[in-house]
């Protein structure tokens, strides 16, 4: 109860509303666009660096925490009930189980893959022609 | 916005002595509609967890993709317009900035003002594939598919087109191909709107020229991105002719990364990234078109006052669904477009 008292001064005169109805102040909505822009204009400028090995992660932090920020305040986590919180974390934690796995077994298999003998190759199935 | 108003006050009067006078839109099988909005609230973060998990499936191929074959996507990449995939991720956001605030227009009981909002999304939505129309259709163009049948030579121009409405307007036969059904759909959602106006029928014929407007959306969309296309392309004519020799050298320096194979009857499979990036790319297209429909019977619901502060679940439902949309864009514009 003290939470939900709590999200209902956080936002303003809305006394009236029932106890589950959180609206998000336009002000706050504002913010978190804008935000949302200034991290996708910093990831196409941090790209243009060539940090090399590190871009990638870059782009992977920055598109993480522009996501945290939707999650938050757009879909409304910040105030939302913990059963569904865990309900949606659960599924990141499978999708990190299911890449980390299938990354971790692709490695052991990288040497018979990547080096595969160049005389053993199939013959090549698409065949480049100029004039198509 | 009168009729709202006396509808709440109507409501705040029940309010204590019988919850199951509500309203119109709680179901039997639900006691009070708090009952009923943590319901589909939970149906719907499951719904958003299924989601996740379907499209991890592809986020997880390309993983694999890139991790044993990463100079494919390195050289694939060039061929992404950086600014194109940019302009459809801050239309993506504005997207989502007016279907949050349509969600709080709807918490307060302001159904008009919900509708408005709701306007602007489904339009976002449809200039979002518009510019996908462009960019899609300049690969084809450039005989760039999925990896059977990417074709793509190193410096092929296509021909301009000469021949009927794609010669007259100027732009790509593929192009015109994929605006026929907006534009089939535009004309007639416009018919449907003036008939259902002659009948006296307001909100439906509300709806209908509603969706019309979204179907402008998506011809604003592919105008502005082609636009946009012509333009880059003529700069990258002119820069070709005056800086020659820097251009070869990055060609030279491209060669070095991508390989001897280059020329070779083993060229490395650019057509793969092409598949990943079609199949992607594609998905969250059909995922938007759905939520085009989804807003679109929002917006029917709100010309008809349906929504109210105990009330306005479809739209938080429909909400999140669309925000889910936006998150996985906001992961395949880097993973796509941003490649060094």
């Amino acid at each position: 109860m003290n939470e939900h008292e709590h999200a209902h001064d956080s936002h303003g005169d809305h006394g009236d509303l029932p106890r589950y109805n959180h609206p998000v102040s336009v002000k706050l909505l504002l913010t978190v666009f804008f935000c949302l822009v200034g991290l996708t204009i910093l990831t196409v400028v941090v790209n243009g660096f060539g940090l090399g090995q590190l871009d990638i992660w870059a782009a992977l932090l920055i598109a993480s925490v522009k996501a945290a920020i939707v999650c938050l305040f757009f879909m409304h986590m910040f105030w939302e009930k913990g059963f569904n919180i865990i309900a949606f974390i659960s599924s990141l934690f499978f999708v990190t189980l299911f890449i980390g796995l299938t990354l971790m077994d692709t490695r052991a298999y990288r040497d018979s893959q990547d080096k595969f003998p160049l005389d053993k190759r199939p013959e090549p199935t698409v065949v480049r022609d100029a004039n198509s | 916005m009168s009729s709202v108003d006396t509808t709440a006050e109507v409501h705040d009067e029940h309010h204590d002595d019988d919850h199951h006078d509500h309203g119109e839109f709680i179901a039997h099988h639900f006691d009070t509609p708090e009952q009923q909005y943590d319901s589909g609230k939970l149906g719907i973060w499951v719904f958003l967890v299924t989601e996740v998990l379907f499209f991890s499936g592809l986020f997880c191929a390309y993983v694999l993709l890139r991790y044993h074959q990463p100079e494919v996507f390195v050289a694939a990449s060039e061929h992404l317009d950086k600014v194109l995939g940019g302009i459809n991720t801050i239309v993506l956001l504005f997207s989502s900035l007016t279907m949050a605030w349509a969600v709080r227009a709807a918490q307060l009981g302001q159904n008009r003002f919900a509708s408005r909002l709701i306007l602007i999304t489904m339009v976002c939505a449809a200039v979002f594939l518009g510019v996908k129309a462009v960019e899609y259709s300049h690969k084809w163009d450039l005989n760039i598919y999925v990896a059977s049948h990417y074709n793509y030579i190193e410096g092929y121009h296509p021909d301009a087109p000469s021949e009927g409405l794609a010669g007259a307007l100027g732009v790509s036969q593929s192009l015109i191909n994929l605006c026929v059904l907006p534009a089939i759909l535009l004309v007639g959602f416009l018919v449907a709107g003036v008939i259902y106006r002659v009948r006296e029928s307001q909100a439906m014929s509300a709806l209908y020229l509603a969706m019309a407007v979204m179907m402008g959306g998506f011809f604003l969309g592919a105008v502005g991105g082609q636009i946009y296309q012509n333009a880059a392309e003529s700069a990258a004519a002119h820069g070709g002719d005056h800086g020659h020799d820097a251009a070869a050298g990055e060609h030279a320096e491209e060669a070095a990364v991508t390989g001897p194979d280059t020329t070779s009857k083993y060229p490395p499979p650019i057509g793969m990234f092409f598949s990943i990036y079609y199949i992607m790319t594609g998905l969250h297209a059909f995922h938007v078109i759905g939520g085009m429909v989804a807003l679109s019977w929002l917006y029917y619901r709100c010309t008809r006052n349906h929504f109210r502060p105990d009330y306005y679940g479809p739209v938080d439902f429909v909400g999140l669904y669309w925000h889910l949309v936006d998150l996985i864009w906001i992961y395949l514009f880097p993973l796509l477009y941003l490649i060094n």
